[in-house]
């Protein structure tokens, strides 16, 4: 683990209602330069509405969220420029059906960044190539298989070369054969210096690729620690049901 | 006089065709101009709207859904009577052209926007969220990302408002506009024959086919590549 730098991602006393229903309460945060951090816990335990939380995809009813030093909740700060830097990748992918991969890697190059079509179209090329695809670069989303439409995803926000990347499910839409691939490049992006904070059941993924895995509750984070310290010797009981379970 | 010279003596008599045949292609003309004005303001006007109304600024959609519920919920033709009688009475005096154009390009406009709309609605959360994601802002998301696919959807319930409106051109009859219908009508009444009337409905034929078809055509056009 990289020590005595800032972190990336700090999130301080985080809450989320939805209504009555309080899903975050309270989450305390930080995400290093390079890390992999892990989040595990129940449906409905809040790692979804957390990860989205740190982009503003849904917006926090208390607490506060930095990235980079920048405080991503002052009314200063330029939610949209902040967003470039923060790439997302969704359980669904949401490619735009009417746009080619690599019309979905150049869009946001052209329209935020404002390059060139030729020098995003480059750009765009080369963000394929890092998720092996390439050479499906004129494909529509509807001609690529799931695997393949999550890595252009993952593309997409890599262009615009993030310092951080949130994963919410990214696997758990494939087919079993198709998790390989997505999980492939996200070593390949960890090997690269990626810092990333991933939302998965992909346990395995989890003990051989995190450097921190962190149980959520109830919209409270109950136990981190290495994946070892989590999977071989949870201390919370409730970290323990959940780790017997899944081991089922 | 055997009963099928009769039926032809009664709905495509020679003479007749020959007579009215100048004032029936004058009337075309004329129904060709307000439709093609209708449909390009009608539709302009109604994705205006709909784009207006993805902004959810209430006042303004508020305003958006009364005008578009009261312009369907309304016959055009008491629209058409009720602007081309009313607006005198307070010293604007339109010609008979542009109110049958300004009428059914806002009954348009109220279709167009609501078809617009549900297209809008029907893309899904994640593709907003996807864009927004990567820092695109919400006019942009909108016009490169929702609206292109929210067209699309649309093709095929525009095409058919789009004709039923256009068609409605023939109330200018009422108003005194000289397209198809009218010149059918005064050719009917001067030569007591139905032969004009006959004419004027092969016109509509021949003017709206050729749109139904592009219709068609337009739907598998902008179906998108699927695999």
């Amino acid at each position: 683990m990289t020590s005595n730098r800032p972190p990336i991602l700090e999130v301080r006393g985080l809450r989320k209602s939805f209504g009555h229903l309080e899903v975050l309460r309270g989450i305390d945060l930080e995400v290093l330069p390079q890390e992999l951090v892990f989040i595990i816990g129940p449906s409905g335990s809040g790692k979804s509405t957390l990860l989205r939380c740190c982009n503003r995809l849904e917006e926090p009813t208390g607490g506060s969220i930095s990235i980079d030093g920048v405080d991503l909740m002052a009314r200063s700060t330029d939610i949209n420029a902040m967003r470039r830097r923060i790439g997302m990748v969704f359980q669904s992918f949401n490619l735009y059906p009417h746009m080619s991969a690599l019309g979905n890697v150049a869009l946001a190059l052209r329209r935020v960044l404002g390059r060139k079509r030729t020098e995003a179209e480059a750009l765009a090329l080369a963000a394929l190539a890092r998720v092996g695809l390439a050479e499906k670069a004129n494909a529509y989303p509807a001609e690529l298989s799931g695997g393949q439409q999550q890595r252009v995803a993952i593309a997409r926000a890599l262009a615009l070369g993030p310092k951080i990347m949130l994963f919410d499910e990214p696997t758990s839409a494939l087919d079993p054969e198709l998790v390989g691939s997505v999980l492939k490049v996200m070593r390949e992006l960890k090997a690269g210096g990626m810092t990333m904070l991933v939302v998965s059941h992909e346990m395995r993924f989890a003990r051989d690729a995190a450097d921190r895995v962190i149980f959520m509750d109830h919209g409270l984070i109950v136990e981190e620690g290495t994946p070892e310290q989590i999977f071989s010797g949870p201390r919370e009981v409730r970290t323990q049901a959940f780790i017997a379970e899944i081991a089922r | 006089m055997d009963a099928w010279s009769r039926f032809l003596d009664a709905f495509f008599k020679w003479q007749l065709i020959e007579r009215y045949l100048p004032a029936i292609l004058d009337g075309m003309a004329v129904t060709v101009e307000i439709a093609a004005a209708v449909v390009i303001t009608g539709i302009l006007l109604g994705l205006v709207l709909a784009i207006l109304r993805a902004f959810r600024i209430l006042p303004l959609s508020a305003l958006i859904v009364i005008f578009a519920d009261m312009l369907r919920a309304l016959p055009p033709l008491v629209l058409v009577l009720l602007v081309y009688f009313g607006l005198p009475s307070v010293g604007i005096n339109l010609p008979s052209f542009a109110v049958l154009w300004l009428v059914l390009s806002c009954v348009l406009a109220a279709f167009a926007e609501e078809i617009f709309w549900a297209g809008i609605l029907s893309i899904p959360k994640g593709q907003w969220e996807a864009a927004r994601s990567t820092g695109i802002g919400f006019v942009s998301t909108l016009a490169y990302i929702v609206l292109p696919q929210a067209v699309r959807l649309t093709v095929a319930p525009l095409t058919n408002r789009t004709l039923a409106i256009a068609k409605n051109t023939a109330l200018g009859m009422v108003i005194g506009v000289s397209e198809i219908l009218s010149q059918a009508t005064t050719g009917q009444s001067f030569a007591g024959n139905a032969t004009p009337l006959t004419m004027g409905a092969i016109a509509y034929v021949i003017l709206f086919i050729p749109v139904v078809v592009l219709g068609r055509w337009l739907e598998t056009r902008f179906a998108w590549r699927r695999a």
